[in-house]
């Protein structure tokens, strides 16, 4: 082991309780870290797939200009065998073609303007959490069946139940007066009460008779194995399309810019408290660097006498501070990772956020997911500040004369 | 051959608001193998005379040569290199690194040299068994007495066989047994290895030890006595 690295490993059991106490601190921050990372970021990917589960997917194939202005007429041709090809050629379910049209919705009292879907009953609960979400009744029994599934809360605004008959009334893709009878085979829940208000379900091949639609529909929800493979995903998808076909991928981040922006917000306050946090433990580390250097002003005279630069001296406080930063980091992350570990099993919820879980579609108890990225982030962001914070002493040792630090006591 | 030159040296420090000159225009050759003692009251300028002389402190004037390097101008880094490669220092408070043992301390400027470990080592050895300190190699300087302590900074300012040792007051915290006995191993490495010795003391029984005896006053050489004639 080279003099310097004993020296400092050394140095810093001189003053156990101080080395202890600033490497506590250190540790207590990276375990808090850790804790609300993995809780954070286990909440934003919850917060991404419930929602993007709804409905969106993460990605969905369009044609041009239907995700900025979705007028009926902005069609995708041949949705149907489009998305066999796409399911085919990804070799995944995940893949469900869908019509979507607002409507008035008229049952024998009452009339509302909601929104329809027309969906593949086949392979909308791949891409959809509406058909589990059935709390009375059941979802399509085939793909021309004249059906209807319905939110929980328009059920009840139209007055109806199951087997009762909804009245559509619309305009077809060419312009044209359109209108159907549906029976109420299901009605869902989703706990986000505008869905449940505003949107009802039909079958694809039913949505393309009422409205029609010759085949053609408005998007493809395509889902990937995991959230990190979106990108691919794009890529695979688009390459897939019909040549001189000008259909376009959107991904999540477009089709739901508010779930990014949710998050983003939410980042910015978070990392200005761990910003806060950081800064504290620094200066923790300069005040211990700080003293135990002028406490030991004479010594490093004696040693610069006996022929230590000192570049080498600096970097002695230097490793001293490393030293005790890795143990705050080694001791924090093995910490943190046990209490978030512990916290993943039994749940953690945050009394009075329920009607706020619900709006951001997340459970009233969360699990935080611990990953290498929450992990090892904000510990060696602490580690990195605390050597920052340790330069200050250490270029200390370059401003000092052998002479003068011999004289201090 | 001259170990040390110094040509004229002045320095004045400032002490509330006097000045004080520590060093008068000081000028002495000291000879390669010497043994000089430096001998003033308190506050005569023979530590300001030793820290010139060992690149611990720059004179306002004059010239400090070692060993046919010119010192006063050098930067902190290539001072800090001669001091590590041509000069041992012994101090009066033995000044050893509380947190190595005796064997550490001395293998300290050797390895800060880049010697390799096993000669390091077995040199250590054989410097403590040298300074009679065989045995305690293992031991902290807390765990020693005070003149166990200064055989070990001696063994420490010797390891990386210095042409020069500086001693700043060695024996002002030994007894006088003690004081001997370390005035005894001084003679004994002057002898035997030709190391010059420069001792900073006011203390009378190490100036009987001394070949040159150089008696200072307010920062002036007013006596330079060999005794070797005497």
């Amino acid at each position: 082991m080279s003099i310097v690295l004993r020296l400092a490993w050394r140095n810093l059991w001189r003053q156990p309780r101080r080395t202890w106490l600033t490497t506590g601190a250190m540790v207590f921050s990276n375990v808090l870290l850790v804790f609300m990372m993995s809780f954070q970021f286990g909440m934003y990917d919850l917060m991404i797939e419930n929602t993007l589960k709804i409905f969106t997917g993460h990605v969905q194939v369009q044609a041009p200009g239907y995700l900025d202005d979705k007028k009926m007429r902005q069609t995708v041709a041949d949705i149907v065998p489009l998305a066999d090809s796409l399911r085919t050629g990804l070799k995944s379910n995940k893949v469900a073609a869908r019509g979507i049209t607002f409507a008035l919705a008229s049952s024998e009292e009452r009339s509302y303007g909601i929104m329809i879907y027309g969906v593949e009953p086949g392979f909308e609960p791949e891409v959809s959490t509406v058909p589990g979400l059935i709390i009375e009744g059941e979802y399509f029994s085939g793909i021309a069946a004249a059906e209807i599934v319905v939110g929980s809360v328009l059920a009840r605004n139209l007055k109806v139940g199951l087997g009762d008959e909804i009245t559509l009334l619309g305009s077809g893709v060419d312009g044209s007066f359109a209108a159907a009878v549906a029976t109420v085979k299901g009605i869902f829940e989703s706990g986000v009460v505008d869905l449940d208000r505003n949107i009802a379900e039909i079958p694809l091949q039913f949505f393309d008779d009422t409205f029609y639609m010759q085949g053609a529909g408005h998007q493809i929800s395509i889902f990937a194995a995991d959230l990190n493979d979106v990108g691919d995903l794009q890529i695979d998808v688009q390459k897939m399309l019909p040549a001189g076909s000008n259909l376009v991928v959107p991904d999540w981040n477009l089709l739901q810019p508010g779930v990014r922006q949710a998050i983003q917000a939410d980042m910015s306050s978070a990392f200005f408290m761990y910003f806060v946090l950081v800064i504290l433990v620094s200066f923790s580390v300069l005040n211990t660097q700080l003293m135990s250097v002028l406490e030991r002003t004479h010594e490093f005279g004696i040693v610069m006498a006996l022929g230590l630069r000192p570049g080498r001296l600096g970097r002695l406080v230097l490793i001293e501070t490393a030293l005790m930063g890795l143990m705050g980091m080694l001791l924090g992350m093995l910490a943190g990772a046990v209490v978030t570990l512990w916290v993943a099993q039994v749940g953690f919820s945050i009394p009075g956020m329920d009607e706020m879980a619900v709006q951001f579609n997340l459970p009233a108890t969360m699990h935080p997911s611990l990953t290498l990225f929450s992990l090892t982030t904000g510990p060696a962001v602490v580690f990195v500040f605390t050597i920052l914070a340790a330069c200050y002493p250490a270029l200390r040792m370059h401003w000092q004369k052998p002479v003068e630090a011999m004289r201090a006591v | 051959m001259t170990a040390v030159s110094c040509i004229d040296l002045c320095k004045t420090y400032r002490q509330g608001d006097q000045d004080i000159k520590a060093l008068d225009h000081v000028s002495i050759d000291i000879q390669e193998g010497g043994f000089v003692c430096l001998s003033a009251p308190s506050g005569g300028g023979k530590t300001t005379l030793l820290n010139a002389i060992g690149g611990l402190d720059i004179p306002d004037s004059g010239q400090v040569i070692v060993a046919g390097t010119r010192i006063d101008n050098m930067s902190k880094g290539d001072l800090a290199d001669l001091r590590l490669r041509q000069i041992g220092f012994v101090f009066q408070a033995y000044n050893l690194i509380p947190v190595l043992t005796a064997q550490e301390n001395v293998e300290f400027v050797m390895q800060v040299q880049g010697m390799a470990a096993n000669k390091r080592r077995d040199r250590s050895f054989a410097i403590l068994k040298e300074v009679g300190l065989e045995g305690l190699e293992g031991r902290r300087p807390a765990e020693m007495s005070g003149g166990q302590q200064q055989r070990v900074a001696v063994a420490r300012a010797i390891a990386s066989r210095p042409a020069l040792v500086l001693a700043d007051e060695p024996t002002a915290n030994l007894d006088s047994k003690t004081a001997g006995e370390l005035m005894e191993l001084f003679k004994m490495l002057n002898e035997l290895h030709g190391t010059t010795f420069v001792i900073a003391t006011h203390d009378q029984r190490v100036m009987t030890f001394a070949k040159r005896l150089i008696r200072m006053l307010d920062g002036q050489i007013v006596e330079d006595i060999d005794q070797r004639a005497a």
